[in-house]
C-alpha cells in the first residue's frame, strides 16, 4: 500500500547546507551540511576556534556565506539581513552579552516584542487608541515573559544594572519575545555558576517540553548531553561527527579533538 | 509686554531657535547618529521660507510646509548614501553637505541663470543674501508677533519628542543606539529607522530655519557654516543626550550666556568658553542627566536623614 513518506519523516527546519566561510584566506567553516527537526535540540560542539559562532552568526544573517546555502522550512534564508530572518522566526542570544544596558529589563524585552506591533509612526504621535492599546499589550506579554524566568521583580531595573546570569536570563527572554521558530543560544551558561547553570538548564528542559527548536553552542558538556537530541561536532571548521549525545561521547574523532591525538 | 520681554525679546526668539535645532539634533543623536547637517537643513528652510515670502503673498505659517518637506526630500538619498558610515565618518560627511548648501546658495544664481533668459536674475543673491524688509513689531496677546510661531513650533516639536521617546518608536531608535547588532538581530530594519530619523530631525531643523528668517531678517550662507553645525551639537551636548529635556537646557544656556556675560565685555568670550568647558568636563551626561540628579538627590537627602540621627 502506497503511503506518503512525508507523513512519516517529517521535514527538517533548519537546512545547513554545504556552507562555508572564509575570511580571506582563512577558512572558518567549510562544506558544513546538517538537519534539525522541528521540536528537537541539536547541541553544536567543538574546540575553540571551531567555526561554531561564526556558523551560527551565518544563520542569523549577520555574516554572508561564501557557498552553500542555509534554509528553515525549506526557505532559502542564506542572502536575507538579520531583521528579515528575525521575521521569519529565527532569534539568537550572544556569546557576549549583547543587552540594551539603558533600557529598563522589560524594555528589553519588548525590542524583542517589537515585530507583533502594526500601530504606524502617526498613530504614535498622535497617540490614538491602537498604539496606546498594543503598548499597554506588549508590556503585559512582555512581564508575563519575565515572570516565565523568575525575573519579575527585576523588570523595572536598569538591564545594565543586572548580574551576570540575569542579564544572561533576560537575552533569552529577549529572544523569545519574538516568538520564533528557532532558536539560537550562543553559549548561554557561560561565566555562570554551578546553581544559575542549573536553573538555566531546567528553564532550557521547560523551553524543549514547548517544542520549540533549539540550537545550542556550550562548553558545560553535561549541559549538551543532557539537553541535546543530536550534537554536531565542529573541528577546525570540519564537522567531524553528528549524532545522538551518546555516539557523539564515544565517537573516536571528538576525542582526539578534544584531547588531542595519542 | 514686562521690561524684560521687550529688552530681550531677540534673545528670547534665538533660544526659542535654538531649542527646536536641539531637539532635532537630539532625535539623530538617541539614534546613535553623529549626524552635523542639520545647519544645512536649517540653511533649506531658512531660504525656501525667504523666498517664498519675498515673492509671494504666502504667510509665514503655510512656507513653513514647503521648507520642511524640501528638507525631508533632500534628507532621504542623502541619508542613504551617508547613514552606512558610522561616529566620525558620519560627522565629517554630514559637515560636506552642510559645505555644499552652502556653495549652492553662495553660487547659485549662476546656476539658475544657466536656465533663465534673464542672465541678471537674482534669487540667492550670493553672499549678501536675501533681505526679508523690516515689518514693524506687534504685540499679539502679550507677545511679538515674531514670537509666537517660534513658541508653537517648539511646543509641537517638543510634544513630538516627548512622545518619541516614551513611545515603541523611541525604544526602538534607543536599542539601535545601545547596540546596533543586537537590534537587527531582533527584528528591526535598522537603516529604515535610521533614515526615519534623519529624515524628521532635517524637516525639524528645516522648520526652525523656515521660522528664523523673519527674525533674522538677513539669510545668508555664513549663518549655516560649520560653526552652526557645532553649535547644534553644542546645545545637545551641555544639555545632556539621554532625555529630550536636555537640549532645551543646553539651547537655553548657551544662547544666552554671551548675553548675561556681556558685562564683562572683553572678556566675555573668554568667560562663556571657560563655562562651557567646565561643565562639560564636570558634567559629562549634560546638565540634563536623569542618573546624575537622582544620584545627587539621594546623596543630598541621605545626608540629611544620616544628620537627623547624629
Amino acid at each position: 500500500m502506497y503511503r506518503d513518506m512525508s507523513l512519516i519523516e517529517p521535514k527538517p527546519l533548519l537546512e545547513i547546507d554545504g556552507v562555508t566561510k572564509k575570511f580571506g584566506g582563512v577558512v572558518a567553516f567549510e562544506d558544513v551540511s546538517f538537519n534539525i527537526y522541528p521540536g528537537l535540540t541539536c547541541g553544536l560542539i567543538g574546540p575553540n576556534g571551531a567555526g561554531k559562532t561564526t556558523l551560527l552568526n551565518a544563520i542569523s544573517g549577520l555574516i554572508p556565506l561564501s557557498m552553500g546555502e542555509i534554509r528553515l522550512s525549506g526557505d532559502t534564508l542564506s542572502g536575507l539581513p538579520p531583521h528579515k530572518i528575525a521575521a521569519r522566526g529565527v532569534s539568537r542570544t550572544f556569546q557576549n552579552i549583547r543587552i540594551f544596558p539603558e533600557l529598563s529589563v522589560v524594555e528589553n524585552v519588548m525590542i524583542g516584542w517589537h515585530l507583533n506591533n502594526k500601530g504606524t509612526l502617526l498613530e504614535t504621535f498622535f497617540r490614538l487608541p491602537r498604539s496606546r492599546m498594543e503598548d499597554r499589550e506588549s508590556r503585559k506579554s512582555c512581564l508575563g515573559l519575565l515572570a516565565d524566568l523568575g525575573m519579575e521583580d527585576l523588570s523595572g531595573l536598569q538591564a545594565g544594572a543586572l548580574s551576570y546570569g540575569d542579564q544572561r536570563r533576560l537575552e533569552i527572554a529577549r529572544a523569545l519575545a519574538l516568538k520564533p521558530r528557532l532558536l539560537l543560544l550562543d553559549e548561554p551558561a557561560a561565566g555562570m555558576n554551578r546553581r544559575e547553570t542549573d536553573e538555566l538548564f531546567e528553564f532550557l528542559v521547560m523551553l524543549k517540553n514547548t517544542a520549540l527548536t533549539i540550537l545550542i553552542i556550550e562548553h558545560d558538556m553535561d549541559v549538551i548531553m543532557r539537553i541535546s537530541d543530536q550534537v554536531v561536532v565542529l573541528n577546525f571548521g570540519v564537522k567531524i561527527a553528528e549524532g545522538s549525545p551518546d555516539s557523539v561521547r564515544n565517537d573516536r574523532r571528538v576525542i582526539e579533538a578534544y584531547l588531542g591525538e595519542e | 509686554m514686562p521690561d524684560f520681554l521687550s529688552h530681550n525679546i531677540t534673545v528670547i526668539n534665538f533660544i526659542l531657535i535654538n531649542m527646536a535645532l536641539g531637539l532635532s539634533i537630539y532625535l539623530t543623536l538617541s539614534t546613535g547618529l553623529l549626524s552635523l547637517a542639520n545647519a544645512g537643513f536649517m540653511a533649506i528652510g531658512a531660504y525656501t521660507t525667504a523666498l517664498i515670502i519675498t515673492r509671494t503673498d504666502i504667510p509665514l505659517g503655510v512656507a513653513i510646509v514647503p521648507a520642511m518637506l524640501l528638507a525631508a526630500l533632500v534628507a532621504l538619498p542623502l541619508g542613504m548614501l551617508v547613514l552606512r558610515l558610522r561616529d566620525v565618518y558620519l560627522a565629517i560627511a554630514t559637515l560636506g553637505f552642510g559645505e555644499i548648501v552652502r556653495i549652492a546658495a553662495l553660487n547659485g544664481d549662476k546656476v539658475v541663470r544657466w536656465f533663465s533668459d534673464n542672465k541678471d536674475l537674482i534669487v540667492f543673491n550670493g553672499a549678501e543674501g536675501i533681505t526679508l524688509s523690516y515689518v514693524t513689531p506687534k504685540i499679539v496677546l502679550g507677545l511679538p508677533d515674531s514670537t509666537w510661531p517660534l513658541l508653537i513650533y517648539l511646543l509641537v516639536v517638543t510634544y513630538l519628542a516627548f512622545t518619541l521617546q516614551n513611545s515603541r518608536y523611541g525604544r526602538v531608535l534607543a536599542s539601535i543606539r545601545q547596540d546596533e547588532t543586537a537590534a537587527h538581530t531582533l527584528g528591526i530594519d535598522v537603516v529604515r529607522y535610521k533614515l526615519l530619523a534623519f529624515v524628521l530631525s532635517a524637516a525639524i531643523a528645516a522648520g526652525a530655519g523656515a521660522l528664523s528668517a523673519p527674525v533674522m531678517r538677513v539669510i545668508d550662507p555664513r549663518n549655516y557654516v560649520f560653526s552652526k553645525a557645532v553649535d547644534i551639537l553644542a546645545y545637545a551636548v551641555l544639555g545632556g543626550m539621554t532625555h529630550w529635556f536636555g537640549p532645551i537646557v543646553g539651547a537655553t544656556v548657551l544662547t544666552s550666556l554671551p548675553e548675561i556675560l556681556s558685562f564683562l565685555k572683553d572678556q566675555r568670550d573668554v568667560a562663556n568658553g571657560l563655562i562651557i568647558m567646565i561643565s562639560t568636563i564636570y558634567l559629562p551626561g549634560g546638565l540634563v542627566d536623569p542618573k546624575m540628579w537622582r544620584s545627587l538627590a539621594k546623596f543630598v537627602l541621605g545626608r540629611n536623614t544620616s544628620g537627623s540621627t547624629a
